[in-house]
């Protein structure tokens, strides 16, 4: 049987004028995820999108791929039917209701009529409604409380839609709305939440990791490519920039005081990650730093890391505790991936006791005992480029 | 490539290559009645035959199984359902490959007490240390023959015979994974009731194991269904890897003394080659299997010395490949010393390996010792 996706954004229809300039690009995001499933017809109106697959795709992805659009914020998955109520109370419509009633104990119907033309009124069509599903399925009781299933009848512009409630969407503002951003991608669990949560504020997300072989391993970059690839689920495409870190880890090792190893490492990172942001025309950098979370996180230390950047870096996760970073890590799917047990930010350079307080200046006179200016300008001129593409 | 990571898994032999072509081709379902079936039959008949050979053992003692964790799971598992109601004590040793190690940690859990033996100082466990915790209690003995991690030897034949004079009823089980077709041994000298070995440590592909059971012991099975495999592991029968497994096992036993002294001299070549060198020590003695060569790299992390190798194209493991990278509890227990713990790679051998290889090795790891960055 066929039928009709509602796609529902909620901020997107406050824009004012910018409104149709942010329905275009969620409706270009939404084809780009959705190409490869077979023949979808598109349509826009009164703050919905609708995606009407043909009956040969497959809409349970559909609805999969679309929960991970931002800009989305609800998605219904309904019956079109005719805008008359023959069409609205046929045993078709109620027949596409059967698997969710069947199921339930009790129900209620809601109408929502945005065409005011049409002959019933809201309660009018909700107890003619009603009154047909009672009759059709005898075991239903009415609860207009806390009903196990909502029937809702929406009479639109062009067609009346049937469906059995709504399912949440993921929220924001559709991609390309908001400017391109540089993550920077370790493999833990904060980063790629990081990102997601920058890309749905609208922002296209790239992203650079740092690998430093043999200290780091082939796995572990793998792992890495594994998360921007769950998260490209989300994000869209992802160009990702693996960039050679070794003998810089190496140098910092030599020549720098043990204490100081990590916050001048993410100087160092913080630096070439300008340089590709400026590249890439990107606006910002963004990490999955929490507040206190370790040395390098707290307040004196992103003093020292963001002295080096000439962009605004945007750490998303700042405020948040590690359970609740877990948590959308668990949502978006990422949490598995990232706890896999790889060397990532090659604990062999860790010092036993980094400095928590630093001071810019005792940081720059450090980082002053060796000339990093011609390795970091290689690292960027070495580092490999690539698509990572959702699954 | 240099591959000195045979402990781990080693590469197909022509033989068991060949041989598991002629299981496939040999598609009939053994225990089908038409000639087919019988041709598979047959198959499965002398594979069985061979590798009994191999053990010194009657064909109907050996049951073949997907790996050895399953043997060995079966034998932990089994025995407690068959005797767990009388007797609740588990003795074994905290050396032990986690495919014994975690089920008897899962018996553990269900109200079974454990006992594991743990090393001396001197990183030896004696045969006394397990016996003198045998009483009439005692469900199971489980003792590791050669230990995947430094290859140490343990002294088993007079564990299980001991363990036998105090309390006959009592279960042995040895995992010899490390150790058939390497160290010359018949489950004679070993005397376990229960013994397991695997397929793709000698040789033959991943996915096939086999099961030594004494006759005459009982052991209730898990896998039920058309009675395979005497009724112990029911399931169509992998005719295939079976074949495989005993084509290389025929291939070896014959050459299992030969092989063990080219091995032996390989070791020494290596011992040799990194003796009196700073901040180097080898953990495997001379009482050890020759197979496997612990070696610590004093502040040289055990991963960065593996990633360095394998940019060299020589292959090896960091601990036990089974534990990706876990930091290992198996070394502490032999008494390695703690600043080795983190730093201690693995170089295990097959006699396809040669005198260059280990030329080639040890300047690689010297070179690296030289030149990677140090923890501090």
């Amino acid at each position: 049987m066929k039928e009709i996706i509602l796609c529902k954004y909620g901020e997107i229809a406050l824009k004012g004028l910018n409104r149709s300039t942010f329905e275009s690009v969620m409706q270009k995001n939404i084809k780009q995820r959705l190409k490869e499933l077979g023949e979808i017809s598109y349509s826009r109106s009164q703050s919905t999108l609708y995606v009407e697959p043909e009956e040969s795709v497959d809409i349970d992805e559909v609805i999969d791929r679309l929960r991970k659009v931002y800009g989305i914020v609800k998605l219904c998955r309904a019956k079109k039917v005719d805008k008359s109520m023959e069409g609205v109370l046929s045993e078709e419509t109620t027949e596409y209701l059967r698997e969710a009633l069947e199921n339930a104990k009790t129900f209620k119907v809601n109408a929502k009529r945005s065409d005011k033309h049409f002959p019933l009124k809201s309660p009018e069509i909700c107890r003619e409604m009603g009154h047909v599903i009672c009759e059709r399925f005898p075991h239903l009781t009415v609860d207009v409380h806390e009903p196990d299933v909502t029937v809702i009848v929406e009479i639109r512009e062009t067609n009346a839609f049937v469906h059995a409630g709504a399912i949440e969407g993921a929220g924001g503002i559709p991609i390309g709305t908001s400017g391109r951003a540089l993550l920077l991608l370790s493999g833990g669990i904060d980063s790629p939440v990081a990102g997601c949560m920058i890309a749905k504020r609208g922002a296209t997300v790239q992203a650079v990791h740092f690998e430093a072989p043999p200290y780091t391993s082939e796995r572990a970059r793998q792992k890495v490519e594994r998360l921007a690839e769950i998260m490209a689920g989300y994000c869209g495409d992802i160009k990702f920039h693996c960039v050679p870190f070794t003998k810089i880890q190496e140098a910092i090792r030599d020549s720098c005081k043990e204490e100081y190893f990590t916050i001048i490492m993410r100087r160092l990172m913080m630096e070439i990650a300008v340089k590709i942001a400026e590249k890439e025309d990107c606006q910002c950098l963004v990490t999955g730093e929490s507040l206190g979370q370790v040395a390098s996180q707290t307040m004196y230390a992103m003093v020292c890391t963001d002295a080096v950047s000439t962009l605004p870096v945007f750490r998303p996760c700042i405020g948040m505790d590690k359970s609740e970073i877990v948590e959308i890590s668990r949502k978006i799917d990422t949490f598995e991936t990232s706890i896999e047990p790889y060397e990532d930010c090659c604990t062999v350079f860790t010092p036993k006791h980094p400095k928590t307080r630093p001071t810019l200046a005792d940081v720059e006179k450090e980082q002053g005992r060796f000339d990093f200016s011609e390795m970091v300008e290689t690292a960027v001129n070495n580092t490999n480029t690539y698509y990572i593409k959702n699954s | 490539m240099i591959y000195l990571d045979n402990a781990a898994t080693t590469a197909v032999c022509d033989e068991a290559v060949k041989a598991a072509n002629e299981g496939f081709e040999c598609f009939g379902n053994p225990s089908s009645l038409h000639g087919a079936g019988l041709k598979a039959e047959n198959i499965i008949r002398n594979a069985r035959g061979e590798i009994a050979r191999a053990l010194g053992v009657k064909d109907k003692e050996i049951t073949f199984t997907s790996c050895a964790t399953e043997s060995s799971n079966t034998v932990i598992f089994g025995a407690a359902k068959a005797g767990g109601k009388r007797r609740k004590k588990i003795i074994t040793t905290t050396i032990e490959h986690p495919s014994v190690a975690e089920p008897i940690k899962a018996l553990e859990e269900h109200g079974f007490e454990v006992v594991r033996v743990s090393p001396d100082e001197n990183g030896v466990i004696t045969p006394e240390m397990i016996t003198s915790q045998v009483d009439k209690n005692t469900l199971l003995v489980s003792v590791m023959h050669a230990n995947n991690e430094t290859g140490y030897i343990l002294p088993v034949q007079q564990i299980f015979k001991a363990v036998k004079r105090i309390s006959p009823e009592t279960l042995t089980h040895c995992d010899c994974v490390q150790s058939f077709m390497k160290l010359p041994f018949k489950a004679k000298d070993i005397g376990a009731d229960f013994i397991s070995i695997s397929g793709h440590k000698l040789h033959a592909p991943k996915g096939i194991g086999a099961l030594y059971i004494k006759s005459g012991v009982h052991l209730p099975s898990f896998i039920l269904g058309g009675g395979q495999e005497g009724g112990m592991r029911s399931g169509t029968e992998n005719v295939a890897l079976i074949n495989a497994f005993a084509a290389a096992v025929g291939k070896l036993s014959p050459i299992v003394v030969q092989r063990y002294e080219t091995v032996s001299a390989l070791k020494s070549k290596l011992a040799l080659a990194l003796s009196g060198k700073e901040g180097i020590r080898i953990h495997s003695g001379e009482d050890c299997s020759p197979y496997v060569i612990s070696i610590g790299v004093e502040r040289i992390k055990s991963e960065t010395m593996l990633h360095f190798l394998e940019s060299r194209d020589i292959y090896v493991s960091s601990g036990s490949a089974c534990s990706k990278g876990k930091k290992s509890g198996v070394l502490s227990e032999l008494r390695i010393p703690d600043r080795y713990l983190d730093s201690t790679i693995r170089v295990s051998l097959c006699a396809e390996n040669t005198a260059e290889d280990i030329d080639a090795f040890a300047a690689a790891l010297l070179e690296g010792q030289a030149n990677l960055a140090k923890m501090k």
